[in-house]
């Protein structure tokens, strides 16, 4: 064990995946909190699959990943977003079509580029070796970012959460909020991408809230045990993906799902006794 | 100075049309709310006193008229209690917190709660008699105590106006009695209370103004005129049916 986990540190590449996934696995878990209980996490879904959709045109057009997917995940947000709270359209068929539409044109595009040397693979299901030196700079910056506001809004973000109309009525820009939550969520689906894959990385948005909403019964605690819960199962993903040669994206998600399970049961048990 | 006191209307609400798709709720109607005002609202259920109540809190926009706040109210200085209980069965949150999210609006872009919020938020809970809940969830209570929590989070929010929705349903009557009370003396602090009610008995014990509205029909003016006029016979008959 001890073993697996200095080979890990002694190699740079895998010590920046460890550096960009504990940040945006601690990212994706606070704004989970707040996304899965408004009913917001197909939002998630519907924009790492924009996500890869604009990674595969930059790759095509060689153009910088980054500086293509963030601007048209972040515009990607606030439609969905808006199409969610619009009660007029279909929101989830909305998503779902936004999300399918942009998966095969990225298919599409990465096909159609037959000399280049862009694997489907890693940017479906994630690779540590898609994090670049540069990529780990601008993830870090971005983080930090989310990490600050978020940390600067948690009571505005409590309150348009758990009533938003009370928060409207009594002068809280819930709006703005709103679509400060969906910026949020886009930077942290932009960053997490490469690691994680576009189909794995709203994983790390739903397990940790959902885990830690079986034994935590306030906002606080939910929030950061989801935190706790988010950094854990990536690192225990990590050394399993290692020592076991599996995807790392796929084993994160692995151990996100086993743990839910143990929380289900540790809160079954807490409510009997 | 003096003029003041009379032409100041702290709500004016002018022609005002209110509907959901093509079904017209309120239409037409006009009425003032004063500084220190204490308006019950009565009428039959469906007849828009809910309806009303979001668009003197902008969170329904209105077909036709307007809804003008005076010099003296901004959004952030009022306080309202739902109906509905909006926040989701499985929803995580602390009685505390959601006491204290009330104190929102008084913190502009500052992040986080000051002492004096904590205390405000502490007053209030002891106020309703919900000290001993703080750190119980909000989801596991019984529909009084989460109607109190609310209660407690709307006086938090309340600076110059409170607005509540139906705040005695679901109550047993001493906690009504009290709660009676209290508005009461929150109304005499200089607080303007703007409260939908059933309670027919207690509208017209505590109310200075009384807005009432039927299907098709309202009228709105002070107590006395309101005891002259014939829509007290039909919210007598109202109250008997129920
Ligand atoms: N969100 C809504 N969409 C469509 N119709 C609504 C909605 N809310 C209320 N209504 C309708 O508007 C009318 C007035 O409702 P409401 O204001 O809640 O009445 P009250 O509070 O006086 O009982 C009712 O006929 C109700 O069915
Ligand atoms: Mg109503």
């Amino acid at each position: 064990m001890i073993e697996i986990i200095s080979e890990i540190f002694s190699s740079p590449i895998l010590v920046r995946a460890m550096i960009v996934g504990i940040l945006v696995s601690l990212c994706a878990a606070l704004l989970g909190v707040s996304l899965v209980l408004k009913r917001f996490s197909m939002i998630g879904d519907g924009l790492s699959h924009v996500g890869f959709g604009a990674l595969a045109i930059a790759a095509v057009m060689n153009l910088a990943p980054m500086a293509v997917a963030i601007p048209v995940v972040i515009i990607a947000a606030f439609l969905l977003l808006r199409l969610s709270s619009n009660g007029k359209i279909k929101g989830d068929a909305a998503i779902a079509m936004i999300s399918t539409g942009a998966l095969g044109v990225g298919v599409m595009a990465v096909s159609m580029s037959k000399g280049m040397n862009i694997d489907l693979n890693s940017y479906l299901f994630g690779s540590i070796m898609s994090v670049s030196s540069e990529d780990v700079v601008i993830s870090v910056i971005l983080s930090v970012i989310v990490l600050f506001i978020f940390v600067f809004f948690y009571t505005k973000i409590f309150a348009i959460t758990f009533d938003e109309n009370f928060a409207k009525a009594t002068g809280t820009a819930a709006d703005i909020y709103n679509m400060l939550i969906a910026l949020l969520t886009a930077m942290t689906i932009v960053i997490g991408m490469r690691l994680m894959g576009s189909m794995l990385i709203s994983s790390l948005i739903i397990f940790p809230a959902l885990c830690s909403m079986r034994v935590f019964k306030n906002f606080k605690s939910v929030t950061i045990c989801s935190g706790i819960i988010s950094v854990i199962t990536f690192l225990a993903g990590m050394i399993i993906s290692y020592a076991a040669e599996t995807p790392c994206g796929a084993s994160i998600v692995c151990v996100n799902a086993l743990s839910f399970i143990v929380f289900y049961i540790i809160g079954k048990i807490k409510k009997t006794t | 100075m003096i003029l003041e006191v009379f032409v100041t209307a702290l709500i004016s609400i002018d022609n005002l049309t209110l509907s959901y798709e093509n079904m017209t709720v309120i239409e037409n109607l006009s009425f003032e709310v004063f500084d220190g005002d204490y308006l019950c609202v009565v009428g039959e259920n469906g007849s828009g006193k809910s309806t009303l109540v979001k668009a003197l809190l902008s969170l329904k926009k209105p077909d036709k008229g307007s809804i003008e706040f005076g010099d003296g109210l901004k959004k952030n200085e009022i306080g309202y209690l739902p109906q509905q209980n909006v926040a989701q069965k499985d929803f995580p949150a602390s009685v505390y917190e959601v006491v204290i999210s009330g104190c929102l609006n008084s913190r502009g872009i500052r992040p986080f709660y000051s002492s004096k919020d904590k205390k405000r938020a502490l007053d209030n809970m002891e106020l309703l008699n919900i000290t001993d809940l703080k750190s119980r969830s909000y989801r596991d209570l019984s529909g009084g105590q989460q109607q109190r929590v609310l209660l407690s989070r709307a006086l938090c929010a309340t600076k110059k106006l409170i607005l509540l929705d139906e705040p005695v349903a679901g109550l047993d009557p001493i906690v009504t009695a009290e709660l009676y009370d209290l508005i009461k003396k929150i109304n005499k602090s200089g607080v303007t209370v703007i409260m939908v009610t059933h309670d027919f008995p207690a509208a017209l014990k505590y109310s200075k103004h009384i807005l009432c509205m039927t299907e098709e029909d309202w009228f709105f003016g002070s107590r006395e005129e309101f005891l002259k006029s014939k829509f007290v016979n039909f919210m007598r008959g109202g109250e008997e049916l129920d």
